[in-house]
């Protein structure tokens, strides 16, 4: 197509393995072009190399017809190539509008304008619909989903003309993420192209014109989104059919006997006065808005923050107890998957084995202090296998292994532990389609041995796929609980919307 | 499996292994009498404080923090051996215990104040810089005390193997600390704190008492090392090993221990020691001045540093 706003020929970025392997591609003026791909399918890499962040081990990329080759970021920029990454780049004790004008300083002789500064900042938040930010609040004072969307706005401030948007919607609430949909709009109306990553395949379906699907590193096809059902982006994704995946039954496993039951757990506003249980073989899953309390409450119980008040039963026996700090909680056969792999989930520099095994050296693989590596060694390996882990060895570092991947490490850190009690804090957030689903069979399995399991999801439908029971929170509160069977959409949304309700009525 | 261990050994030590015998080879033929034994059992019998400092350094890098106070530690060990031996009359082996606690004392403050108040060691170790110092001009009324020959046996070398008692302890101290951190539980435990501390304490694992028993081990090692400082002067001296922190905090650096925590290695750290003394040794022995001998090691260590960095970058790249 000699009229592309960008086109890819035969590109290829090998580090000691392949990660794209020989991809065209191309982007239209004023369409939104979506990648598709698991995690490890090439896609950042992609982005990263159009954004001039890494260049190509070899192939060519043309800009309106002429060759482009940026040779860092400032040039791409300077080309009209703007990438807004998944992970949150702005300077957390700069206020807003500094973060935003970072590069582009209103200055005399070195002195900042502060006035100007601000209403620059001012009318490109405006821009974009984000009047009620302060511009002289510290950045990292907003909460996650704000500081993304104040980064897209930096981008769409400067002169661009391709903007590249990697998973920008994993930390925004429903409503922010409709609004950023709205400039979307606009901004292909205005010629701009855009490509747009995301796991979330409906946001995919609704927004995008054209999806290009990768899969190890290889173009698999560039389909108009017309007409293409998720269930077909999910098959061409994966290279299964979507037979396999829709006809999963759910089965239950859920026993008589209580595992842990929760009681009256409050903490400042945040919880209040939340109880539950959880049984044997049974999944729990807990679904909220962002900001119900729902992470917090796991906290909670897990013992890594201090309840005002709240007390648990383990089993049917036992007088209430809590938890003062998580190796009480642990000893006492409690596991927890962390939301946030990076910051308390993983050791990331080291290796799958180090992180595996260290919650279970002292009780499993200590001889008088000394560490027993064999035994350290076959056990990770083979719960490694259990979980159908992709790495080269055990010795590699878990920061080079995919998101799918590291999340399985972090679950086999319990698996080891051979824990009882599960909490899954957002499991597949930021994972791949195969892996998500590796991890649904694993949860699954973990049920069938007998665990409990309680899962925290802003993915209603990973709850309503993998649970027995779904308990809501709304604002601090638990506010009600269904069964399989007896619940729907739309009622659980209702009651995840209750407390916000009650108050403007 | 055991192969690629000892291949990534080799390959772990063999930059500084490499760097420490060109040293070598350039004072041997700069100096005809460099290469003979006298040096070699005089840098031996040189090192051990700074060897036994560096050991508790490394662990301390480790987690994540930092001594500053090990100068004073070690002077204020050696002002209590002093004075019970100088003074009060004590024999050695009496004296010996004492001075070892007394540097795990300095080192408890150290590690309970930092840990359980949550203050950066940097801070509170900086605070025992002074105290420590302070305490021991206190101690020995700002005196030096002579000991004598009852002491000096520490230093004196082994007839036989030519090294001396000291020489051995932190020989052993070396080995035992890199055993501790890559064989044991606590090891383990120590690297993952300096890693991600709030990761350890998801995984059910209470790092406090781990972090401060590391301050106390730099601190008893602080003790150890006043009594071969002491020996290898016959006197405890108020004013002893001030700015040895700097020393062994180049040494650890040198050996690729990070500053920001979760990497370290004591053998490394030894290797360090050893190529700044025998710079030190090899210099003095070319004639060079104390400015040009200082202005030169800081050179090493920069250098040394910057070879690390890119071995790393190397390394990175290859995963």
């Amino acid at each position: 197509m000699p009229d592309s706003l960008l086109s890819l020929e035969g590109l290829t970025k090998r580090y000691a393995v392949t990660v794209l392997d020989d991809v065209d591609f191309d982007l239209q003026g004023g369409e939104i072009h979506a990648l598709l791909g698991s995690n490890g399918a090439g896609k950042s890499t992609l982005c990263r190399i159009i954004a001039g962040l890494t260049p190509p081990t070899s192939g060519s990329m043309r800009l309106d017809g002429q060759v482009y080759s940026p040779s860092g970021k400032q040039e791409a920029e300077h080309s009209g190539v703007q990438i807004v990454q998944q992970e949150l780049c702005l300077i957390p004790t700069l206020s807003v509008a500094e973060n935003m004008m970072l590069s582009r300083m209103p200055q005399r002789l070195g002195i900042i304008k502060q006035g100007e500064l601000r209403q620059q900042a001012r009318i490109a938040l405006d821009r974009v619909e984000l009047g009620e930010i302060d511009p002289d609040l510290p950045a990292g004072k907003l909460g996650v989903g704000r500081q993304q969307l104040v980064e897209i706005a930096t981008a769409l401030d400067r002169q661009c003309r391709i903007l590249i948007l990697d998973e920008p919607t994993s930390s925004l609430s429903g409503g922010e993420a409709e609004n950023l949909f709205r400039w979307l709009d606009r901004l292909r109306d205005e010629g701009i192209g855009i490509i747009y990553i995301s796991h979330r395949l409906d946001e995919v379906a609704q927004l995008a014109d054209r999806v290009t699907i990768l899969r190890d590193g290889r173009h698999v096809c560039t389909q108009y989104t017309e007409g293409l059902s998720t269930d077909e982006m999910v098959g061409l994704m994966t290279g299964e059919s979507p037979a396999q995946h829709s006809a999963e039954s759910f089965r239950s496993y859920r026993t008589d006997r209580v595992a842990l039951r929760a009681e009256n757990f409050s903490h400042d506003q945040v919880v209040r006065n939340v109880s539950f249980h959880v049984h044997e073989g049974e999944r729990f899953g807990i679904a909220g808005l962002v900001g119900a309390g729902r992470s917090e409450l796991l906290r909670l119980v897990f013992g890594a923050d201090s309840a005002d008040s709240g007390s648990l039963r383990l089993g049917d026996s036992g007088s209430p107890l809590r938890f003062n700090h998580p190796h009480e909680a642990v000893d006492a056969g409690l596991a927890m998957v962390t939301e946030d792999r990076k910051s308390n989930g993983l050791l990331l520099p080291l290796s799958i084995r180090f992180n595996a095994s260290i919650a279970s050296l002292a009780s499993r693989f200590s001889r008088g202090g000394l560490v027993r590596r064999r035994a350290e060694n076959e056990t990770v390996s083979d719960v490694a296998h259990q979980l159908d882990l992709r790495c080269r060895d055990l010795e590699q570092a878990t920061v080079t292994l995919s998101g799918g991947n590291q999340q399985k490490v972090a679950i086999a850190k319990w698996l080891v532990r051979k824990a009882d009690i599960f909490f899954f804090d957002e499991p597949t957030r930021g994972i791949d389609v195969a892996s998500r689903r590796r991890i649904y069979r694993l949860i699954e399995s973990l049920a069938a041995e007998g665990k409990a399991i309680v899962i925290v999801s802003s993915d209603l439908d990973e709850l309503l796929e993998t649970c027995d029971r779904i308990a809501v929170m709304s604002a601090g509160r638990m506010v009600a609980t269904f069964s399989r069977g007896d619940w729907s959409v739309d009622r659980i949304m209702q009651a995840a919307f209750s407390e916000h309700m009650g108050k403007t009525a | 499996m055991k192969r690629t261990d000892a291949v990534r050994a080799a390959v772990q030590y063999a930059g500084l292994v490499g760097v420490l015998m060109i040293l070598i080879l350039i004072f041997g033929f700069a100096s005809e009498n460099f290469l003979k034994a006298a040096t070699f059992v005089s840098i031996a019998n040189q090192i051990p404080d700074l060897t036994l400092i560096a050991v508790g350094m490394t662990l301390v890098l480790v987690i994540g923090g930092i001594d500053l106070s090990v100068g004073s530690t070690l002077a204020l060990s050696a002002a209590v051996l002093g004075v019970l031996m100088a003074d009060r009359g004590w024999s050695l082996w009496a004296s010996i215990p004492c001075c070892v606690l007394t540097g795990a004392a300095c080192g408890l403050f150290n590690g309970a104040v930092s840990v359980l108040a949550r203050i950066p060691s940097f801070i509170v170790t900086l605070g025992m810089l002074e105290i420590a110092r302070g305490a021991t001009k206190v101690v020995t009324q700002s005196q030096t005390k002579y000991i004598g020959s009852s002491v000096e046996i520490v230093s004196e070398p082994i007839a036989g193997i030519l090294l001396s008692p000291a020489f051995l302890i932190a020989l052993a101290a070396v080995l035992g600390g890199q055993f501790l951190l890559s064989r044991t539980v606590f090891g383990r435990y120590c690297i993952a704190i300096g890693t991600n501390e709030e990761a350890v304490r998801m995984s059910g694992i209470r790092s406090a008492p781990y972090s401060i028993t590391v301050f106390v081990l730099c601190g008893a090692l602080c003790g150890l090392a006043g009594l071969t400082y002491t020996s290898k002067l016959s006197t405890a001296d108020p004013n002893a090993a001030i700015g040895i922190e700097l020393s062994a905090i180049a040494a650890c650096v040198i050996g690729g221990t990070s500053l920001m925590g979760g990497r370290g290695n004591v053998i490394s750290s030894f290797l360090g020691v050893l190529i700044i003394a025998v710079l030190q040794t090899g210099l003095a022995q070319i004639g060079m001045t104390d400015p040009m001998k200082q202005i030169i090691t800081g050179g090493v260590i920069v250098v040394a540093v910057l070879l690390d960095a890119a071995r790393m970058r190397w390394s990175d790249r290859k995963r």
